[in-house]
């Protein structure tokens, strides 16, 4: 059959290019539905050569498996767009199961002789893949909220988790050494499940996008592993594709928080002091009523408006886009302004106000909009903080001095919506609150910007 | 086998690279429908469980063949559903940035 042999080979071959085009075409939004669609027919193609091997005895478990797997998979695509952080880490749970799994196999299929380069990549491929699968639940769980989201730190934390990591790298040496110790394996995917769940411990939920955009590189480079133990290019390349990819965002977000990519990678993030929770007495802020909000916008020419977290949390995207409609009808020029880690994953907020239907050319990233909040009217600030946060510039003591912001303070008048004054996420004062330009509105994001919207549309006198 | 590993290596290499190049471009606006399409590309893991779960040539490997099949399957699905769902969502304000 080598008919058949050629035909996999080819199509495997065709997959690859289709897999490599179709992340060309997602790096501008007018071309990257095309991107899905050559992913789709690459991905077609590679499994319909697969089903054609002829190694292949028993196609009653193929079918169940991918019958199963598409009926779990129909319901986690069609998630609510705000679940999209929580649905990404699952699937990079999925990810690396399949990859631990057929790993394993793998190994109890060809020991005890496996050569020691083949054992050192299996190795590779089930501490990878078994840390990515509980560190990827636990992000889930606590993005979820099913686990509590923020940071857990004990003494020694970083010594358990470093004597885990070594006991793991230390028991795929004695593997790679000696292939026919069969009955070390099983620590082999153990520890590094114990060490996926210590890993995340710490991490508190402002450190999300980092965690998850390094989780999705470990898949990646897990299945690449994986990839040299079949020798199978395809997957060798699909792997590296989607290793580079998370280790690109891991590094713009590291950047985005300023944290070095050393501290990423060891886990050391999320270790926020939350000690400098300010203990000086109350200063005094303005605040304003939706009325009075109402009438600021009206006489703007140029509002730019600052998602953060808070917005998704109160589900305001809707009513945000109502308010730039409400401007935008009186010849007002809206903005968004996007930090890098607004949000729990990279790009959560442009996902959230897509949805609502903000067009995209509306939405720009931290470099595009910096330079213009010098002549912006009024910055709206919507359940964003540190991001906003004026200390990183100034004060040298600040945890998050050096982290670059959205430079709102630059602004005429700075509005910002908020529960109250209440520390952010870090635990760390804004002087942003304190600014005689700035405003606040004190209210639940949906219901303030809800009643912004009413007063705009019915006061007419503004 | 030698010849095979090596040039597996230089395959990883110019992937790795290729990955980098075009990733890079990716606008910051597209960044979670990015991460949702590679890890349906990465799914693609599901022609190694297929081939284990077929040749079925111990029980153990067939069942975890199977599983392996069913997590990398709904990764698939779920994946290239939810990214369309979302470039979908993409609209530009109108004529003039088409």
């Amino acid at each position: 059959m080598i008919v058949n042999e050629t035909f996999i080979e080819i199509s495997y071959f065709i997959a690859t290019i289709l897999f490599i085009l179709s992340l060309k075409w997602l790096s501008s939004p007018t071309t990257a539905r095309h991107g899905v669609w050559a992913g789709e027919l690459g991905m077609a193609l590679a499994i319909a050569g697969t089903l054609l091997y002829r190694g292949i005895v028993d196609y009653k478990l193929v079918v169940i498996g991918l019958v199963l797997g598409a009926i779990i998979g129909v319901p986690l695509g069609k998630v609510a767009m705000t679940a999209v952080p929580q649905r990404t880490a699952l699937s990079h749970a999925f990810g690396a199961l399949c990859v631990t799994l057929v790993g394993t196999s793998e190994f109890y299929l060809r020991a005890p002789n496996i050569p020691p380069f083949m054992m050192a990549v299996l190795s590779m491929e089930v501490i990878l893949g078994s840390l990515t699968f509980t560190g990827s639940l636990m992000a889930a769980g606590k993005l979820q909220e099913v686990l509590p989201q923020r940071p857990m730190v004990y003494k020694g934390q970083n010594f358990v988790n470093l004597a885990l990591f070594a006991s793991a790298v230390a028991i795929a040496v004695i593997l790679v050494l000696h292939p026919e110790q069969v009955k070390l394996f099983p620590a082999l995917i153990f520890i590094p499940l114990v060490f996926g769940v210590m890993l995340i411990i710490p991490i508190g939920g402002a450190d999300m996008p980092t965690v998850i955009s390094l989780l999705n590189s470990y898949a990646g480079l897990s299945a690449a592993a994986m990839g040299f133990v079949l020798n199978s290019k395809l997957l060798i390349i699909a792997g590296a594709l989607d290793g580079s990819s998370g280790f690109i965002l891991s590094v713009i977000m590291s950047k985005a928080m300023n944290r070095s990519f050393s501290n990423v990678l060891f886990g050391g993030f999320g270790q926020i002091q939350t000690a400098t929770a300010g203990g000086e007495e109350a200063k005094p802020v303005r605040s304003a009523t939706a009325e009075e909000a109402a009438a600021i916008l009206a006489a703007a020419n140029k509002v730019v408006v600052v998602p953060g977290y808070g917005m998704a949390v109160a589900q305001a995207q809707h009513k945000v886009r109502e308010l730039c409609d409400a401007l935008g009808k009186r010849g007002i020029d809206v903005k968004f302004g996007i930090h890098p880690v607004a949000g729990r994953m990279p790009g959560h907020m442009n996902v959230l106000l897509a949805e609502a239907d903000i067009p995209y050319d509306k939405l720009l990233s931290m470099d595009e909009i910096n330079g213009d909040f010098a002549q912006t009217d009024v910055a709206l600030v919507i359940g964003a903080n540190d991001v906003t946060n004026p200390a990183a510039r100034t004060e040298a003591s600040s945890p998050i001095y050096g982290m670059p912001i959205l430079d709102v303070d630059k602004a005429r008048t700075v509005m910002v919506i908020k529960r109250s004054m209440a520390a952010g996420f870090a635990g760390i004062d804004n002087p942003l609150y304190y600014l005689d330009r700035t405003l606040m509105l004190f209210g639940d994001a949906k219901g303030f910007v809800g009643n912004i919207v009413r007063e705009l549309s019915g006061g007419g006198h503004g | 086998m030698k010849l095979d590993l090596m040039s597996s290596l230089y395959v990883f290499m110019l992937a790795a690279f290729i990955g980098f190049e075009v990733i890079r471009r990716v606008s910051p606006l597209l960044h979670t429908p990015l991460m949702s399409l590679t890890n349906a590309l990465d799914a693609i893991a599901v022609v190694g469980a297929i081939i284990l779960a077929g040749e079925h040539k111990t029980n153990f490997a067939a069942i975890l063949g199977t599983i392996a099949i069913v997590a990398a399957t709904s990764n698939i699905v779920g994946g290239f559903i939810i990214t369309d769902r979302m470039l979908k969502m993409f609209k530009s304000s109108g004529p003039k940035s088409s």
